[in-house]
């Protein structure tokens, strides 16, 4: 394997274990997204339309993936551990890349119980919605790592993440409900590709930018 | 190894370094001194290559794969084990050997029966030594050290006095610095 | 400002008044009314330049973005973020110019089924964060570097945004009103149009260079009152 993969591999396992760990994203996350579905089925009229459903889970799954996304880079703000990342001879976007994996890895495991739960509470989970739901996790997780990382530098994180990451979540969301609901999917889940293309090497090329001076 | 011109660096309105000049040969030791908030943690981050001043030309020969960096924090990961730790450094400094040299210095610095617990229930000076042991733990040529000795009892601060003799380019920040006096060869006061 | 900048500043200032005035008084005697829409279709020789003008301003603000992280210079943070704070005056006048336009057009203040509209929210809100991230991070390089790159994210979005915009139509919104900004537009319309594009374009640029100018002066300021402590 090249030197990058290697590392990309040593940070991922890293991060991986240090939430498996620390024992509290992951369950916050599984809670967060099916307490979400349970208020949303009481925020729903009786007659409310199947797509508005599917609308709701799109909302669910942008903020629960915005409350594993605050707690990405939480490990390294709090002891100054990202300076460490940042000294080692690797690659900066090395340390996006294996960022980016791990929230993929988390909301996997989040959209692993959600989308049982929303077949469960509302209406039987179609191909399409898992395929858009995999495609925008890739777009989510870019972006989230590098505005993660951004928010980490200044005084109210937890505020600036999600106002940062809302308007860039925006298409995603359009993709993601477009293909579960349209006649043809192809278009939307193309679209989402696109998406997680564009932002994603975006990304990878500017977070040396957003960890160094 | 290191230059400086004219090194300035502000944080906003505040400048905390200015007109600052240095050199440090290579095997030099230059040690710095000066009150709190003086800017000597600055001055090591700026050599490390963290931060970047806003005047003046800095020089340091060095990659960073030779970089020892002793920082405030003792950067590692509270969930992960001594041994996870040297490891996940290891790996990324690429330390040839890693198992080997993970084992002799947490031997060395006397963390050794620890080593499977959690940094996360380490004491205040076993953190420090085990902060020793990742800064070691590439054989840096170019060692930066902010307040090395800080929460080390004496038996941990003899370890790092000999360690500290062994030849390579050294750069200390300490506001104590009575047993450093010996060893370095340059002194660099901030005010 | 130096004398040659004064010049220039004064001449653009001038241009901008002279084209404005006479692109405006055009636009409401001299170019004929909108067979639809009458003449509240007017607003749109205002609504539409500045609409391009906060997109140019995006624009321009990434691209001095980009210069800032190839060249570390300082001197293009501030240029940036003059832009993407023009680009989001001139965003708030697109919003209000295109909600008049909407209430005046077909009755309500605002429309998701009109694509430029929603797409111009999209951006506007993105850039508007751009200001949180401002306000939030200290002053430094940080700031700076974290500013650009998400200038940067700002322009890919744009395109992204539109096509996203534009296949929604299809089923989340039913497209209410499908101009052909241009595709049948008798040339009086289009020199009108012109003008007041040019007009826009002056006056914004004219706002770029104070607003720039008035930045500069405070960091000087700053700086020597630093010099002198």
């Amino acid at each position: 394997m090249s030197a990058y993969a290697t590392d990309v591999a040593t940070l991922a396992r890293k991060d991986v274990l240090l939430e498996l760990r620390s024992r509290d994203t992951l369950p916050a996350m599984l809670l967060f997204v099916v307490s979400a579905l349970v208020v949303f089925h009481f925020a729903l009229p009786a007659d409310a339309s199947d797509r508005a459903e599917i609308g709701l889970f799109w909302i669910a799954l942008v903020f629960t993936a915005l409350l594993g996304l605050t707690r990405a880079f939480a490990a390294e703000r709090e002891q100054g551990l990202l300076d460490g990342l940042v000294l080692a001879p690797v690659d900066r976007s090395a340390i996006w890349a294996a960022k980016a994996i791990s929230v993929v890895v988390f909301l996997a495991l989040a959209e692993a119980v959600a989308l049982p739960a929303y077949a469960l509470f509302f209406q039987p989970v179609g191909w399409e919605l898992v395929a858009a739901v995999v495609l925008a996790d890739v777009g989510i997780a870019s972006i989230g790592a590098l505005l993660a990382a951004m928010a980490a530098a200044s005084r109210s994180r937890e505020l600036l993440l999600p106002l940062l990451f809302l308007p860039l979540a925006i298409p995603a969301v359009i993709g993601g409900v477009g293909a579960s609901v349209a006649e043809n999917p192809a278009s939307f889940l193309g679209f989402l590709a696109l998406y997680d293309a564009v932002f994603a090497i975006l990304a990878w090329a500017s977070f040396e930018y957003v960890v160094t001076e | 190894m290191i230059r400086g011109r004219e090194i300035e660096k502000r944080f906003g309105d505040k400048r905390v370094l200015r007109g600052l000049d240095f050199d440090v040969p290579e095997g030099g030791f230059l040690l710095v001194t000066g009150p709190n908030g003086a800017g000597k943690t600055t001055l090591l981050r700026l050599l490390a290559g963290l931060a970047a001043p806003n005047a003046g030309e800095l020089e340091v020969a060095v990659e960073r794969a030779h970089v020892g960096f002793l920082a405030h924090e003792p950067l590692v990961y509270r969930e992960l084990t001594a041994l996870e730790n040297l490891d996940l450094y290891g790996r990324l400094y690429r330390v040839p050997e890693r198992r080997e040299r993970t084992g002799m210095l947490l031997e060395r610095f006397g963390l050794w029966e620890a080593r499977n617990e959690r940094a996360g229930t380490y004491s205040q000076g076993m953190l420090q030594r085990l902060a020793l042991c990742r800064t070691f733990l590439h054989d840096p040529a170019l060692l930066l050290l902010d307040e090395p000795f800080a929460a080390l009892d004496d038996q941990g601060a003899d370890l790092l006095q000999d360690e500290l003799a062994g030849g390579r380019t050294v750069v200390v920040a300490a506001h104590d610095p009575a047993r450093l006096a010996t060893l370095a060869t340059a002194r660099l006061a901030l005010a | 400002m130096s004398s040659p900048n004064r010049v220039a500043a004064a001449a653009l200032a001038t241009a901008a008044a002279g084209l404005l005035v006479g692109g405006i008084a055009l636009a409401i005697f001299w170019a004929p009314e909108d067979a639809d829409q009458g003449f509240s279709q007017k607003i749109f020789y205002i609504h539409v330049p500045v609409a391009l003008t906060a997109y140019a301003f995006f624009g321009f603000g990434a691209w001095k973005a980009l210069r800032l992280l190839s060249t570390r210079d300082s001197r293009y943070d501030l240029e940036s973020y003059t832009a993407v704070h023009m680009g989001v005056i001139f965003g708030l006048l697109t919003l209000v110019t295109g909600s008049i336009w909407a209430k005046t057009s077909w009755g309500q203040w605002w429309s998701w089924g009109e694509r430029q509209l929603v797409l111009f929210l999209v951006v506007f809100l993105f850039y508007s964060a751009y200001f949180m991230l401002r306000y939030s991070t200290d002053p430094g390089p940080r700031r700076e570097r974290n500013s650009a790159v998400f200038a940067l994210f700002g322009v890919a979005l744009i395109p992204v945004s539109f096509l996203a915009v534009r296949i929604a139509g299809t089923i989340l919104h039913p497209t209410v009103f499908t101009h052909d900004d241009g595709v049948a537009m008798p040339w009086e319309m289009f020199l009108a149009f012109c003008i007041c594009l040019g007009g826009v374009l002056a006056l914004a640029a004219t706002f770029y260079r104070v607003e720039l100018a008035g930045k500069r002066i405070d960091a000087s300021l700053k700086e020597l009152r630093e010099q002198l402590a």
